[in-house]
């Protein structure tokens, strides 16, 4: 299966290698880096690249390239699915993926990267076993380990890879046991010149944050769960149990975890929680243009709209703006074209505005196209599918937990055409 | 300098591996490990490093272990002076010290060790722990590809891991079986449905294996479940339109899916909601290549729901849509506003998109998705606004109702400013153009004019080649364009030159008066030309127009090849053939066979032998469910209160009897005694010295009837056979410890047996053990019938079913079966008979019609179902003449069974090779 990984940087620096099998030459590399100029962005490197004996599949996260190496056949979504729990690993354990985080931690990383794989073939991937096997580093662990030599390696062996519940390691004990979960509802949604709404969907996730001691069972039951068209679970998720009862039934992994993904269809209706004015025109003549934005609110159910961000991405003859916002701040980049205005906080009685004049290459042609918003949003208490959680009840343990469930609603890939 | 430097480091790194101190070894572990990282050489450190590798410390161990991994294989005498420690570790107590020794020992690729490779991986394979039996399956990969002449031996152990049952070991045993022995499907048979009901339950990359394996088994295994006329690559979207002419044919030829087909549908199901994009799509494309076709409509939302994840995720998955969608429209088409593009979207995404929607398009949505494409030409990314021109020509060609709306707006997009677009139109229009050049001479024209300012050669070889082909219908400007073109000759690159040499041939063909001397003009400066194929072209073209005396018969027919009619290009997707490989694999990403590739086989024509996927009933997992569902379900209808007194009885007594002689006859007069526990007794007696120690013979005693039946089993089979009876408070039943087993001869000894004895047991009356050798006729037949279908639901019609018990004459595996079917009502029922459509899997041999039942009158017909062996109802419809009902069939596990009898030599020789 995966034979080698290199850890490439977006300035193409190779910084990280690790072989399963016999040892490949990095100047498989070369195939990439061919792919990488060609493409200029590094969002368009195709994720499947081939070289005369061998494959590679490539993914971009935090400006890093994961790539890896296979010689056979194999299901590439396999292989891309695999990089990217990497790289989520890689996250849960230093805080962050970047270049400087596994430098500084290569030990632990090499010692990950080989209990994650055996001979290609993923072995541990649950962040629950492999903390048990390989501590996450702290500062003052570290500290401590300098001075003493002791070992950031488990010094006991996990049980939770040998039991039926290969997600949960047994022997979990806290004196507050708690049990949080967020509802997290993001709005995907495209809006037209004029308003109307070209496409919109709302996709969630439970975020679940558990720390119970022993071994919980927990379940979780909607007010209305046939809002629900299409769902993911976690593998705890016992999937019977939602079939008929639609129910989620399981016993939680340890800490932090996704406990299902879900999807709302298109054909209910989506509330859109902001309207936007906008008109960008270029002038024919004396490069110039015009640029004037509203943002109000449209169907907040009475919340209020924080976080409100727009982004413009421009054409490549704009050289500069000079703006004026009624609230926030703009920021136009000259490099990546990109114009941001952070907003903040939605107040309806008095609309935030952006308006002012764009200046042109000089002598370059008015640009044909009109650039498209991004609008980025969060509301808080709200979510917006009217989703809510009935009840969570616990059996198998005899303490009385503390829950909490929390909602926000959030603009996912939400875009307004001009 | 820097070399040297290196060295330096190199030896104060060796000076810290030979201290004394863990705390410095460790460090200069650490080190080195930075150093394989960084892809450094750091190999002459092997012998320091070597020496630790029995170190107590649990990390410097580890990354020992690292180190070795990475240079064994450079340094293959060195590496041997480890392989004594693993050897030791594998025999370690604690499992996870045997499974990571053996992880490491099979990791070093050294030739010489492969026998201690292959001795360890044997024992690993059948370690008690599954986690040490799943390294050994990694591990037999490992060692086939250090050497593959060990193969014969590997799959021996394949074959034996395969029927672990530990969800831990499923997955990676089939991986090995994947990468040693693909071809071995013979393998697989008997472990078929353990696979398929552990799926669930193994760890999700497992799983995605598993399901790939399945999907190529089950091609070779089960016949198609489509129909005849809707198959794969034939015209599919009439067939799937045209579903009532389909109902026909399916009428006369049913169609029956195998039961095992089915479970692999069933149980991949709800793996749609997993978490792991590569486990959805495994699923979709098992769905896709397996399942009948009204079923495929289940993994759309979960294909689309992948849309969100990850932009590598979304390249694939969408590669993948886009091939199904070629071939179903249907599927995808509700989900269309998925595919919108968006522009923050990476170009190649934004193609695939595009491809689907163009795939999706049809008459009812064109205008939608052309609204659409106007947005997306308008795009700042140049290669994907070129893209949407050419979605736009195909949707053009496809859609004969938005042909002429696409080229208005293609024509518009002529004065585009940008060039790519202008181009990307032009040939568009060209191709739109052949199907239907004599309305458009206005567009030609508009064309012309436009030329001077396309600079992209193809969009001025394109312009011009229309010039050329459709002359006749602009006669005064092609010569004037022609005459331009003479002039900028030698600075055009060789498509347009090409294309300008055609544009003269035809010209001198149809309208040679004006314009001979400019081809003339034109043919010298080709010959001239650098390019061979400009060259070429030209001599022939002149060899062909121009009449001399040594052209010969050819140039007659000059006008008629150069301005035959030509066929319109066909705008199709590039995923047109992609469907030759199997969804979801590295090929069908590449489109292109990748190494290592397994061909998806085709359906076979006639199903091969089911039965080989049938395991013996002396499966300790499964054949206890079974009898406790069937146990269960009977309780409510032979519970009576007689026999929960003696139960009460039983329970009460303790009083332990060893039944030391007696055949069964006999046995009759003692069998009222005082009953015995039906605790399980550990057989302390003397038995050791006949058989195995772990079997113990039983005798199960019923009361009231002069029958024994003593069985030896298994102990936990045993147990939990007792466990049922006594739970379930049937019968009474004494146990009774033999001492010795030669009395029990001529008793019904094996646990087919016994579970007719239980089944039979609600209504006894009299029981004798039949003691001739293959008898198979039943000695007794209860008298009791069941209910099929009251007469009150059956608008008059009863029917009752009974089990005869008799070796079913239309099949061997059918069982047969009685019904009396009795007419309450005051009108005679006419043609009474079973529908043709059996809605579960079951093979139903039906009776034949009956004409006429006259009130009050009953009839008895006999007829036979094939259970598959399992407790499953078999559903089938009950008709009259007028109305249908749905009725069905439950079978007691002992109705599946067939009696025989057996020595006892026999007995003995049968139960060896079923030990537990």
């Amino acid at each position: 299966m995966i034979h080698s990984l290199f850890l490439i940087n977006n300035a193409g620096d190779l910084f990280l290698e690790k072989h399963w099998k016999s040892v490949i030459s990095r100047s498989i590399c070369d195939y990439f880096f061919e792919a990488r100029e060609k493409a200029v962005e590094p969002d368009n490197v195709p994720p499947v690249i081939r070289s005369p004996h061998h494959y590679l599949i490539n993914i971009y996260r935090e400006k890093i390239f994961f790539v890896s190496v296979i010689q056979t056949e194999v299901p590439p979504l396999f292989v891309i699915e695999f990089l990217h729990r990497v790289a989520e690993t890689f996250q849960d354990y230093f805080g962050e993926c970047s270049e400087t985080t596994i430098k500084d931690n290569v030990v632990i990383v090499y010692e990950l990267l080989e209990e994650m794989l055996d001979n290609g073939f993923p072995l541990a991937t649950e962040s629950n076993i492999l903390k048990e096997l390989i501590r996450p580093p702290t500062i003052l662990r570290s500290m401590v380990n300098t001075i003493t030599g002791s070992s950031n390696v488990g010094e006991t062996l996990p049980t939770g890879q040998l039991s039926s519940i290969p997600w949960r390691r047994a022997g979990v004990k806290y004196t507050n046991n708690e049990a949080y979960f967020d509802v997290v509802e993001e709005i995907d949604a495209i809006l037209d010149k004029s308003g109307t709404t070209v496409f919109a969907e709302i996709q969630g996730v439970i975020d679940a944050c558990v720390k119970l001691s022993g071994m919980p069972d927990l379940s979780l039951s909607f007010m209305n769960p046939r809002l629900l068209d299409d769902v993911s679970f976690h593998p705890c998720v016992r999937y019977k149990r939602w079939e008929s009862e639609r129910v989620i039934s399981f016993i939680p992994p340890d800490g932090n975890f996704q406990l299902m993904s879900y999807h709302i269809s298109a054909q209910n209706l989506v509330a859109i929680p902001i309207y936007v004015k906008q008109n960008i025109s270029f002038f024919e003549t004396g490069s110039s243009g015009r640029l004037d934005i509203t943002v109000g609110p449209k169907q907040t159910m009475g919340k209020t709209v924080e976080c409100l961000v727009v982004t413009v991405h421009m054409p490549k003859v704009v050289l500069s703006a000079n703006l004026n916002a009624t609230q926030g701040t703009y920021n136009y980049d000259p490099v990546t074209k990109i114009l941001l205005w952070d907003i903040g906080k939605l107040n309806p009685q008095k609309l935030p505005n952006l308006k002012g004049s764009l200046s042109l290459q000089s002598g370059a042609p008015k640009p044909e196209e009109s650039p498209s918003l991004n609008i980025d949003l969060k509301i808080q208490q709200l979510a917006i599918s009217g989703l809510k959680v009935n009840r969570l009840d616990m059996y198998g343990e005899k303490y009385k937990p503390f829950k909490g469930v929390k909602y926000v609603t959030k603009a996912g890939k939400f875009q307004v055409r001009t | 300098m820097l070399n040297h430097r290196f060295l330096c480091r190199n030896e104060d790194l060796k000076e810290m591996l030979e201290s004394n101190k863990e705390s410095l070894k460790l460090e200069a572990m650490k080190r080195i490990v930075g150093l394989i990282a960084k892809g450094k050489n750091a190999s002459e450190l092997f012998p320091a490093v070597v020496k630790n590798v029995a170190s107590k410390n649990i990390e410097l161990k580890k990354l020992v272990y690292v180190y070795l991994v990475r240079y064994a294989e450079e340094q293959q005498d060195l590496a041997l002076l480890s392989i004594s420690t693993f050897q030791r570790a594998l025999k370690d107590p604690n499992q996870l010290i045997r499974a990571s020794a053996l992880r490491v020992l099979s990791s070093i690729r050294v030739p010489i060790i492969v026998p201690i490779m292959m001795l360890a991986i044997k024992e690993a394979a059948t370690d008690l722990s599954p986690y040490v039996r799943k390294t050994a399956a990694h591990a037999i990969q490992k060692l086939y590809s250090l050497d593959p002449d060990q193969k014969e031996h590997l799959i021996e152990v394949i074959e034996k891991l395969l029927k672990d049952k530990s969800t831990l070991v499923a997955g990676s045993v089939v991986m090995a079986f994947e990468e040693v022995c693909p071809d071995r499907i013979d393998l697989i048979h008997k472990n078929y449905r353990k696979l398929c009901n552990l799926l669930v339950d193994v760890e999700e990359w497992g799983q995605v294996v598993i399901i790939h394996m399945l999907t190529r088994y089950a091609r070779t295994q089960f016949v198609s479940p489509w129909r005849e006329d809707a198959m794969f690559d034939e015209n599919n979207e009439k067939a799937f339109y045209d579903s009532e002419e389909e109902r026909k044919v399916e009428q006369t030829k049913p169609y029956i899916m195998d039961p095992d087909h089915r479970l692999l549908l069933r149980n991949t199901k709800p793996l749609l909601q997993s978490r792991n994009t590569a486990v959805v799509m495994a699923v979709s494309q098992l769905y896709w290549h397996l399942a009948p076709k009204h079923e495929l409509s289940i993994i759309t939302k979960s294909l689309v729901r992948l849309l969100r994840s990850h932009r590598e995720v979304q390249y694939v998955v969408l590669q993948n849509i886009a091939t199904m969608s070629i071939q179903r429209k249907g599927m995808f088409e509700p989900f269309m506003k998925s595919f919108y593009v968006r522009s923050t979207d990476a170009t190649h995404i934004k193609t695939l998109k595009l491809e689907i929607l163009t795939n999706l398009a049809n008459e009812a949505n064109i205008s939608t998705i052309l609204r659409e494409f106007q947005t997306y030409v308008k795009s700042q990314d140049k290669a994907f606004a070129a893209a949407t021109i050419q979605a736009i020509g195909r949707c053009a060609t496809n859609i004969s109702e938005v042909t002429d709306t696409c080229l208005n707006g293609l024509v518009l997009l002529l004065s585009n400013r940008d060039e790519t677009v202008v181009a990307e139109s032009v040939v568009v229009i060209k191709k739109l153009l052949q199907t239907q050049p004599s309305q458009h001479s206005d567009i030609i024209k508009h064309m012309a004019k436009l030329f001077d300012n396309i600079t992209v050669p193809m969009a001025r070889a394109s312009i011009l080649w229309l010039m050329g082909e459709y002359c006749e219908h602009v006669p005064k400007i092609a010569p004037d364009v022609l005459r331009k073109m003479a002039k900028t000759f030698t600075n055009e690159e060789d498509i347009v030159k090409l294309q300008i040499v055609n544009l003269a041939a035809k010209l001198y063909l149809t309208n040679s008066k004006q314009t001979k001397l400019l081809t003339q003009y034109i043919l010298n400066l080709g010959k001239y030309d650098q390019n061979y194929d400009i060259r070429d072209r030209t001599r022939f073209i002149r060899q062909l127009i121009v009449p001399n005396e040594k052209s010969g018969a050819l140039s007659k027919y000059a006008r008629r090849i150069l301005m035959a009619p030509k066929p319109a290009p066909v705008l199709q997707s590039a995923f047109k053939d992609r469907d030759r490989f199997q969804l979801g694999t590295l090929s069908h990403t590449l489109n292109s066979q990748a190494s290592g590739y397994l061909e998806l086989s085709d359906w076979p024509a006639v199903a091969p032998d089911q039965s080989v996927r049938n395991v013996e009933v002396v499966e300790p997992a499964g054949a206890p469910a079974l009898r406790k569902s069937k146990t269960a379900k009977s309780n409510e209808k032979f519970y009576s209160d007689s026999e929960e007194e003696e139960e009460e009885e039983e329970e009460g007594s303790s009083s332990e009897e060893s039944v030391s002689e007696s055949e069964s006859e006999e046995n009759s007069d003692d069998s009222n005694k005082s009953s015995s526990s039906q605790s399980e007794k550990s057989s302390s007696e003397s038995d050791s010295e006949k058989k195995k120690k772990t079997l113990k013979n039983k005798k199960l005693q019923q009361q009231k009837p002069d029958i024994l039946i003593i069985t030896y089993l298994p102990p936990q089979i045993m147990q939990k056979t007792l466990l049922l009876i006594i739970m379930t408070k049937y019968i009474l039943i004494h146990i009774v410890l033999s001492i010795s087993t030669q009395f029990f001869v001529n008793c019904m000894c094996s646990l087919l047996h016994l579970c007719v004895f239980l089944a039979c047991q609600f209504d006894v009356v009299s029981w004798h053990v039949h003691v001739s050798l293959q008898a198979s006729s039943p000695v007794f037949v209860p008298e009791t019938s069941h209910e099929l279908l009251h007469r009150m639901t059956g608008k008059g019609l009863s029917a009752q079913y009974r089990f005869t018990r008799q070796p079913c004459i239309y099949g061997n595996s059918m069982v047969s079966l009685q019904l009396t079917l009795s007419n309450s009502s005051d009108q005679a029922l006419e043609n009474i008979h079973i529908s043709e459509k059996s809605s579960t899997g079951q093979n139903i041999h039906r009776f034949n019609a009956i004409e006429r039942l006259e009130p009050q009158a009953s009839v008895t017909v006999s007829m036979g179902v094939d259970f598959n062996d399992s407790t499953q109802a078999a559903n089938f419809q009950l008709c009259t003449k007028e109305d249908e009902f749905s009725v069905s069939i439950q079978p007691a596990v002992g109705e599946l069974l067939l009696p025989i009898t057996m020595s006892e030599a026999d007995f003995t020789k049968e139960q060896e090779h079923r030990a537990g």
